[in-house]
C-alpha cells in the first residue's frame, strides 16, 4: 500500500509558482479551524438553563398557573433563539427549523417561560459519544489501528537505529517514525491514510437510518430539538470518537518509538505531530461526512457501509488510474512527446488526482512531517538547481500545502452540508 | 386570570383547510379540525387515510402544503420549539435504543427537554410508576414486549409535562388487557390533569371507550366529526337494543312501542331497531305483559356501524 509519496520529500514537485509565496491570497479564506465544529452548533451559550420555570404546577390543567413568565425573563426565548447562528453554508435555508422570528412576541408571553434546553446537538452529542465509546467497533478498531501502528512503527525505529548515522542528518528523527517505510509494512501516516477511513465511515455509515430502523427518529425529533441538531450532533460525537482514537493510537507509537530509539521530541516535532494529527482528524471527517450522507439517503445500513466501503476502496486504490487515464485523454502524451506535452500531462494527473481526499492527506502529510519538503507535486530539475537542503520552520511547512489543507476543510464541509440539506429536507416517516 | 381564561377558550389544537400533498398524491385534503382544551379526541379511520400526515403536521415535522394549523396558539411550522415543548407524542410503532435501559431512554428525552438531575429522575420515576413500568425499568429495552415498549412510549411523552398528548394508534399490537391499561392511563390524564388528548386509531371500540369526540377519516378528508350521539343522529339516529326475555316471542310488543323501527331475532336476543333509546319503555311494557327482562342494553358498536356507513359511502364515491 505504499505510494511514491510517502516518505519521499520531493518526489514531484510543481513548476513554477507553487512555492509557498503565490498562496498566501489564500490565507484568509475559509479554513480557519473548521476541525472539530464545522456547524454553527457552539453559539448557543446564553439561553439559560431553566431558569425561572417552577417545575410544579405545569401540569396542573391546562390553562392554570401557566399564564404569565415566571421568571425575570419576559419574551425571553425568543430573543435567544433567533440569535442562533445559522448551519454551514447554505443549508441554512432549508426552512424546516426556523423558528420565532420577532413577531410572535406576544404569544410568547402566554406560553411558558422555560427556556430551550441549552444546545440539544450537546445533549445528543453526549449521547452519541457514549454509545461510540462503549461501543465494540470502537474498541475492535482501537486495537486494529493500534497495533498495526506499532508494528509500522516498530520496524520504522529498528530502521532509523540500524542507520543512526544516516539519520543523524537528519533535522528530526522523532518525525521519521510516523513517515518512513523501510520495509513491507507501510509507514504510520500511510497506514491512517489507508485505514483511516474506515474509522470515519465506521462511526457515521449508520447515524441516520439506524435511527429509522429502530424507529427512533419521530420520537428523537419530537423533543425541543432543531432538527439539525440531530445531525450535527452525531458528528460532532464522531468526530471526538474520531479524535479520540488517532490521538490514543499516536501516542501510543510515540511512546513505543520514543522507547525503542531513545529520542525525545524536540518542541517543534511536538507541533508537527498536532498539526498533523488536526489534519488527519479532518481527513477522517471526510470520509465521516461522506458515510453520513449515505446514512442519510440510505434506509439500510447494510447499503450504506457497502457504498461509503466502495467508493473508499476505489478512490483509494484505483484512484491514481483514474487520474492517469483521465490526464491522457485531457492532456495526452504523443509518440514524441515534447517536454511540454509531458509536464502539461504529469500537472493534469496530479490535479485530478487531487480529487481523492487521499492525495490530499498524502501531499499535506509530507510536507507537515517533513521540514525539507518545500514544493509538493512536479518538481523539474531546473527548480531544485542551486538549491540549498534545509529546513523549513512549520508555518513556512504549513504553508507549501496550504491549499491541499484548505480542500480538505472545504471537502469535509461540503460533504457535510450535502448530508445536512438532504436530511433537513427528507420526511421524518420513512 | 383574566389571561388564562381567555387561553382556555381557545381550542388546543385547530386546523383550518390543511391539505398535505405527497407528488401528486394527497394525503390529507382540506381538513377542518377543532380540539378544545382538556377534550379527549379521537381520529378514527383506516390505516393510509392520513392519520399521521395529519399528526406529524401538528407538530411540524411536515410542512403543509395548504392551510393553517394552531397547536396551543402556536404555529408548528414556525414555532416548531415552542410546540415540541408542550406537546407530547408518541409515534406509531414507537422505538428505543435497544441497547439502554428503559430508565436511560428516559433519561435522554428527559436531557433533550432540557431536564436535568434529581427534577428528571423524579419525573422518570413518576411517569414510570403511571404506566407500570417501575419494575423492569431498569432492564434492557431489548427485552421488552410490544406492550411494555408501547407503556414505555406513553412515559416518554409523558417526561415533559405536556399540555398536549398526541397518541398516534397507542394500542396497536397490544393484548386487550394491555390495551385496556394504555386506555385507562389516558383517561385518567385527561380527567386528572387536564391534558388534551389527541388519538389515532383504527379501532373504534378503544375510541369510542375514551374519546369525547370523534372525527372519521377517510382517504384525506375528515367525513365527519362529532360525539358518537350527533355522530349517529347524523345518519337518521337508529340505535339498536337488545332485549333478551324468559316466556316467549316479545316481538308484537316491542313493534308496537312507539320510536321503534323494527325487530330482528338474533339467537336468543331480540335487536330492536330504534330511533332513540327506548329502553325505559321496553322495561315497563314487557314487565306488564308478564314476561321476564334478563337482557337489556343498548349495543355499543353503534359507531361500528356509522364507521362502516361512511367508509361504505366513499367507497361509492370512489367507485
Amino acid at each position: 500500500m505504499t505510494r511514491p509519496e510517502d516518505g519521499g520529500p520531493v518526489g514531484r514537485g510543481s513548476p513554477g509558482g507553487q512555492g509557498g509565496q503565490s498562496r498566501g491570497g489564500q490565507r484568509g479564506g475559509s479554513a480557519g479551524d473548521h476541525g472539530e465544529e464545522p456547524r454553527g452548533g457552539p453559539g448557543e451559550g446564553p439561553r439559560a438553563g431553566l431558569g425561572g420555570q417552577s417545575p410544579e404546577g405545569q401540569f396542573g390543567g391546562p390553562a392554570g398557573g401557566r399564564g404569565e413568565p415566571t421568571g425575570g425573563q419576559p419574551g425571553g426565548p425568543q430573543g435567544k433563539r433567533s440569535a442562533r447562528p445559522e448551519g454551514p453554508s447554505g443549508a441554512a435555508g432549508v426552512g424546516v427549523r426556523m423558528d420565532a422570528p420577532a413577531r410572535d412576541a406576544t404569544p410568547a408571553r402566554r406560553t411558558r417561560a422555560r427556556t430551550a434546553p441549552s444546545g440539544g446537538w450537546r445533549v445528543i452529542a453526549g449521547k452519541e459519544l457514549a454509545d461510540n465509546l462503549l461501543s465494540i467497533r470502537f474498541f475492535v478498531l482501537l486495537v486494529v489501528l493500534g497495533l498495526a501502528a506499532v508494528a509500522a512503527v516498530s520496524t520504522a525505529a529498528s530502521a532509523i537505529r540500524n542507520a543512526a548515522s544516516a539519520a543523524s542528518g537528519s533535522p528530526s528523527p522523532f518525525l521519521l517514525l510516523f513517515t518512513s517505510s523501510p520495509g513491507q509494512i507501510p509507514s504510520f501516516v500511510a497506514l491512517i491514510g489507508f485505514l483511516g477511513p474506515l474509522v470515519g465511515i465506521a462511526f457515521a455509515f449508520d447515524a441516520i437510518n439506524n435511527e429509522r430502523s429502530q424507529r427512533t427518529l419521530p420520537r428523537l425529533v419530537s423533543q425541543p430539538v432543531h432538527r439539525d441538531d440531530v445531525i450535527n450532533g452525531k458528528f460532532a460525537a464522531g468526530l471526538a470518537v474520531v479524535s479520540v482514537t488517532l490521538v490514543a493510537v499516536t501516542a501510543i507509537v510515540a511512546g513505543v518509538g520514543i522507547l525503542r530509539l531513545g529520542i525525545t521530541p524536540s518542541p517543534e516535532d511536538v507541533a508537527r505531530l498536532l498539526v498533523y494529527l488536526v489534519l488527519a482528524v479532518v481527513y477522517l471527517g471526510v470520509w465521516m461526512a461522506f458515510a453520513m450522507l449515505c446514512s442519510v439517503t440510505m434506509r439500510r445500513a447494510a447499503t450504506s457501509a457497502l457504498v461509503a466501503l466502495g467508493v473508499w476502496l476505489i478512490l483509494s486504490l484505483f484512484g491514481a488510474l483514474l487520474a492517469g487515464l483521465l490526464a491522457d485523454v485531457i492532456a495526452p502524451v504523443g509518440a514524441n512527446p515534447t517536454v511540454a506535452e509531458q509536464v502539461h500531462n504529469v500537472q493534469t494527473e496530479h490535479a485530478f488526482s487531487l480529487i481523492s481526499p487521499m492525495s490530499l492527506y498524502t501531499e499535506s502529510t509530507a510536507a507537515l512531517l517533513n521540514p525539507q519538503v518545500r514544493a509538493v507535486g512536479l518538481v523539474l530539475p531546473q527548480q531544485t538547481d542551486q538549491a540549498v537542503a534545509s529546513s523549513l520552520p512549520l508555518g513556512q511547512s504549513v504553508l507549501v500545502v496550504w491549499p491541499q489543507i484548505v480542500a480538505l476543510v472545504a471537502a469535509c464541509v461540503v460533504v457535510f452540508a450535502i448530508a445536512y440539506a438532504v436530511f433537513l429536507r427528507q420526511e421524518v416517516r420513512a | 386570570m383574566s389571561a388564562t381564561s381567555k387561553a382556555s377558550a381557545k381550542p388546543a389544537i385547530s386546523c383550518r383547510n390543511l391539505t398535505k400533498a405527497y407528488g401528486h398524491t394527497t394525503a390529507v385534503s382540506g381538513l377542518n379540525l377543532s380540539v378544545g382544551r382538556g377534550e379527549v379526541f379521537g381520529l378514527l379511520g383506516p390505516n393510509g387515510a392520513g392519520k399521521t400526515t395529519t399528526i406529524l403536521m401538528l407538530l411540524g415535522l411536515t410542512e403543509p402544503t395548504k392551510g393553517t394549523v394552531r397547536v396551543l396558539g402556536l404555529d408548528p411550522t414556525k414555532q416548531a420549539l415552542q410546540v415540541k415543548r408542550r406537546v407530547g407524542y408518541l409515534p406509531d410503532a414507537v422505538g428505543f435504543y435497544p441497547t439502554l435501559t428503559g430508565r436511560a431512554n428516559l433519561r435522554y428525552t428527559a436531557r433533550l427537554n432540557g431536564l436535568r438531575g434529581a427534577e428528571a429522575e423524579q419525573r422518570i420515576d413518576e411517569v414510570l410508576e403511571l404506566v407500570g413500568l417501575s419494575g423492569r425499568a431498569d432492564d434492557r429495552v431489548s427485552k421488552y414486549s410490544r406492550g411494555m415498549g408501547q407503556r414505555l412510549g406513553i412515559a416518554d411523552a409523558l417526561i415533559k409535562q405536556p399540555e398536549v398528548l398526541i397518541l398516534d394508534e397507542p394500542t396497536v399490537g397490544l393484548d386487550p388487557q394491555a390495551a385496556d391499561q394504555v386506555l385507562a392511563t389516558i383517561t385518567s390524564l385527561a380527567a386528572d390533569r387536564g391534558v388534551t388528548v389527541l388519538l389515532s386509531s383504527h379501532l373504534l371500540t378503544q375510541v369510542q371507550a375514551v374519546c369525547h369526540r370523534i372525527g372519521i377519516f377517510v382517504s384525506g378528508s375528515l367525513v365527519a366529526a362529532g360525539t358518537i350521539d350527533e355522530l349517529a343522529a347524523a345518519h337518521g339516529g337508529r340505535i339498536t337494543i337488545e332485549v333478551g326475555v324468559h316466556g316467549g316471542d316479545p316481538s308484537d310488543i316491542l313493534r308496537r312501542l312507539d320510536g321503534v323501527v323494527d325487530v330482528r331475532r338474533d339467537g336468543d336476543v331480540f335487536l330492536v331497531g330504534a330511533q332513540r333509546d327506548v329502553r325505559e319503555q321496553i322495561g315497563q311494557q314487557l314487565g306488564r305483559a308478564g314476561f321476564v327482562l334478563v337482557h337489556l342494553r343498548q349495543r355499543p358498536e353503534e359507531l361500528g356501524q356509522i364507521y362502516r356507513r361512511y367508509f361504505s359511502e366513499s367507497d361509492h364515491d370512489a367507485a
